[in-house]
């Protein structure tokens, strides 16, 4: 049905029409809103007219959202949250799905960003030069581009030493990389104090909003300013002349060395473009939450951004995205919502099989479980979809073709 | 500078490093051998590493629940712990090579890499799901035993415990064992065959996946081991705590050369040293300026600066990039 655009499009209509009613009537249901999504991806898949698909998500994401938001200001932080983090995933996807190098320490940019925003935005620079800080809030617009710059800057010299390495080492280091860069941030506080070290930085500046519009719809409409911003650049990017040079290193590094790809630029420029769009979240970041401290910025949450790469399928734009909505929901809502309801259930007294569910252990807290919701993305989708939900072709097409070779080799 | 004091803590600096060095080593075996056989990094290993200490905790607690702790002899409790966890631990490698890595064998490289990476992720919940159903705790601390405490004084300024000397003893017993087995027996041939060439061998008659099933049980015993080790040593564990000792470990094995198993014990020796020393002797020799909490960026700039300057390690061993 999805591929009949007769049926698609007023499917595409119901689908959006109901699920925006459900939302109205039940705004603390999880269930509606997900269904809100599930019709915003539907748009996405269905076949009909670019211009028809367009109009139907910018009333969906422009118009339907922040009403939305009205009615539960929950469900706008979720859609902000998933934005930042389908930033990072489209970044990280410049990185591992486009040139192949597995960065397993991508939230450290992302880290740089935020404390670059943080440390001016806050009065933490008086600590280093004395005062004349917090700077005005309209700084932070200059300091998207700072936040960019110094996280391109990061990204290249993290990548200039690495760059004799392959696939497993290089992910150990850029590992380590990662944890040197939240140990720094964590332990900064002196000799001078540079990070405030494990208390981390508070209140960061928030940026001025224009026409008196509510703080959480003007981060909104940022972080979506800013994500379709990363979507055309990541578009034109793929088929460019760098783009291609990538994917030829991720398919075989000599044969494209030999075709005259210059390696060491063009992994140079994979790190920078990947870690400059963490930055510029990072400087979002910051401003949003007004707090930040290093505990935002551990292994977990790099691993995190990998889930969503990897879930959505390595190279794809449109699934970094659907990674990033998917992962994030699951962990803001699903499981946050089955610990509620847990809760409840205990509560109430519920009894299930004759067992009393108010004797569950109290340490037993489904929202504490993230990792193995992680975990449990990254095995499977490796052993029964390695090129993720919605695939890249090229990528789905080397995959198959390996193992097509392996077959071969194996009979 | 207090030259005096810098001497004078010297040798304690060197019998805490040695201890963590013979810890890392044991760790750093089970990442070694199997990159060894398959040129793949297991990163789960930090996980079966603490599954050993979990169970070995387990065990002495409920032997101190059942109030016979103390009635035994503690090298029996120590060799009824270690034992329990190796198999533990080697039991839990298997099985995770069963399912997570055997389907992928042929897959393009990174992706057996990332599904390691999940199954690390998934047993650090997993541990605490266990833990906190069965006993409302995933915090947990080794009890301790008497015996094992006892410190005796080497001069008159350092003194040594018990469990240092057993740990460094039993890490050493170990090592011995390992070495015995894959350099003197037909198992450890056949081992040392398919990390040679996996056809040629199985054209010899030998069944390749026992023999890396095999490799993934002995990595995962010596890991259990080291498990049971690092609880009796340092006594609070909790399902995160493996993930930065796997970490060090892996640095370990690297340092020395990767699929090289002496390589794997000089680098756990020369990784630990260093670290103690580090985290002793920087926040003196800085003024206090930078302290102990920098020696893990430490022990990760030995890693960058050895796989940029020495890929091969300290002990040359050649390492082979998969393709």
């Amino acid at each position: 049905m999805i591929r009949q655009p007769l049926v698609a499009i007023p499917a595409s209509l119901a689908l959006l029409i109901v699920s925006g009613l459900a939302v109205a009537s039940a705004p603390r249901s999880i269930l509606a809103f997900l269904l809100f999504q599930a019709a915003i991806l539907f748009i996405y898949l269905a076949a009909m007219p670019w211009w028809l698909r367009g109009a139907f998500l910018g009333v969906a994401l422009l118009v339907m959202m922040p009403i939305i938001g009205a009615y539960n200001v929950y469900y706008l932080e979720i859609a902000t949250q998933v934005g930042i983090f389908a930033a990072l995933a489209l970044g990280l996807n410049i990185v591992v799905g486009l040139a192949g190098l597995l960065d397993l320490g991508y939230v450290a940019f992302f880290a740089v960003g935020a404390y670059t925003w943080a440390i001016f935005g806050s009065p933490q620079a008086n600590q280093i030069f004395g005062g004349g800080f917090p700077l005005a809030p309209g700084w932070f617009y200059v300091f998207i581009f700072v936040g960019l710059a110094v996280a391109a800057l990061t990204g290249v010299l993290l990548g200039l030493p690495v760059l004799r390495l392959h696939g497993d080492y290089l992910a150990i280091v850029t590992l380590g990389f990662g944890e040197v860069i939240r140990v720094l941030a964590n332990n900064l506080d002196k000799p001078i104090n540079l990070t405030n070290g494990p208390k981390g930085i508070t209140p960061i500046g928030r940026p001025p909003v224009p026409f008196g519009i509510p703080y959480a719809e003007f981060s909104y409409f940022l972080v979506l300013l800013i994500v379709l911003i990363v979507i055309v650049v990541n578009r034109r990017l793929e088929d460019s002349h760098i783009g291609r040079a990538w994917e030829a290193i991720r398919e075989d590094e000599l044969a494209a060395q030999a075709m005259g790809v210059p390696l060491v630029r063009a992994k140079l420029l994979a790190f920078a473009c990947g870690a400059s769009f963490a930055g510029i979240m990072g400087v979002v970041f910051a401003a949003k939450q007004v707090f930040i401290n290093p505990e935002s910025f551990t292994f977990l949450e790099s691993i995190g951004v990998l889930a969503m790469v990897i879930l959505g399928g390595m190279g794809s734009i449109p699934g970094a995205v659907l990674g990033a909505t998917v992962v994030t929901v699951l962990n803001l809502q699903v499981l946050k919502g089955f610990s509620l309801w847990l809760n409840e259930l205990k509560n109430a007294g519920v009894v299930i099989l004759g067992y009393p569910l108010a004797s569950l252990p109290t340490q037993l807290e489904p929202a504490k479980y993230e990792r193995m919701i992680f975990g449990i993305i990254l095995v499977l989708m490796m052993i029964f979809r390695p090129q993720g939900i919605l695939p890249a072709r090229r990528r789905q097409r080397e995959i198959e073709v390996t193992a097509e070779e392996q077959k071969s080799v194996t009979t | 500078m207090d030259v005096e004091l810098l001497l004078g803590i010297l040798p304690q600096v060197a019998i805490d490093g040695l201890i963590l060095g013979f810890m890392y080593a044991l760790i750093a075996l089970g990442y070694t051998m199997v990159y060894g056989v398959l040129q793949f990094i297991n990163f789960a290993h930090s996980e079966v590493f603490i599954v050993g200490a979990f169970v070995g905790v387990e065990i002495l607690l409920t032997l101190k629940a059942a109030g016979v702790l103390d009635g035994v002899p503690w090298v029996l409790v120590l060799l009824l712990v270690l034992v329990a966890g190796m198999a533990a631990s080697g039991f839990l490698a298997f099985a995770v090579e069963r399912v997570a890595y055997r389907p992928l064998r042929h897959a393009p490289r990174l992706i057996p890499l990332i599904s390691a990476i999940g199954v690390s992720f998934f047993l650090q919940d997993a541990i605490r799901l266990v833990e906190s159903i069965w006993r409302n705790a995933f915090n947990l601390v080794y009890p301790t035993i008497d015996a094992l405490n006892v410190r005796f004084d080497l001069t008159s300024t350092i003194d040594v415990s018990v469990k240092s000397l057993v740990v460094i003893a039993a890490a050493l017993l170990m090592l011995w064992a390992l070495h015995v087995l894959v350099n003197r027996t037909k198992i450890g041939t056949a081992i040392r065959a398919v990390a040679e060439d996996q056809a040629a061998a199985s054209l010899m008659g030998i069944n390749v996946n026992r023999i890396i099933s095999l490799t993934f049980v002995i990595g995962g015993a010596m890991g259990g081991a080291a498990g049971v080790l690092f609880g009796v040593q340092y006594g609070l564990i909790n399902p995160y705590t493996g993930f930065i000792p796997g970490l060090k470990a892996f640095t370990a094995a690297v340092l020395g050369g990767i699929g090289n198993i002496p390589g794997a014990m000089v680098g756990g020796l020369v990784l630990g040293l260093l670290e103690a020393f580090a985290a002793s002797y920087l926040s003196l020799l800085t003024g206090g300026a930078f302290g102990a909490e920098y020696k893990d960026i430490f022990a990760f700039s030995i890693l960058i600066l050895i796989l940029i300057f020495r890929p091969k390690g300290l002990l040359g061993e050649v390492v082979r990039e998969r393709a």
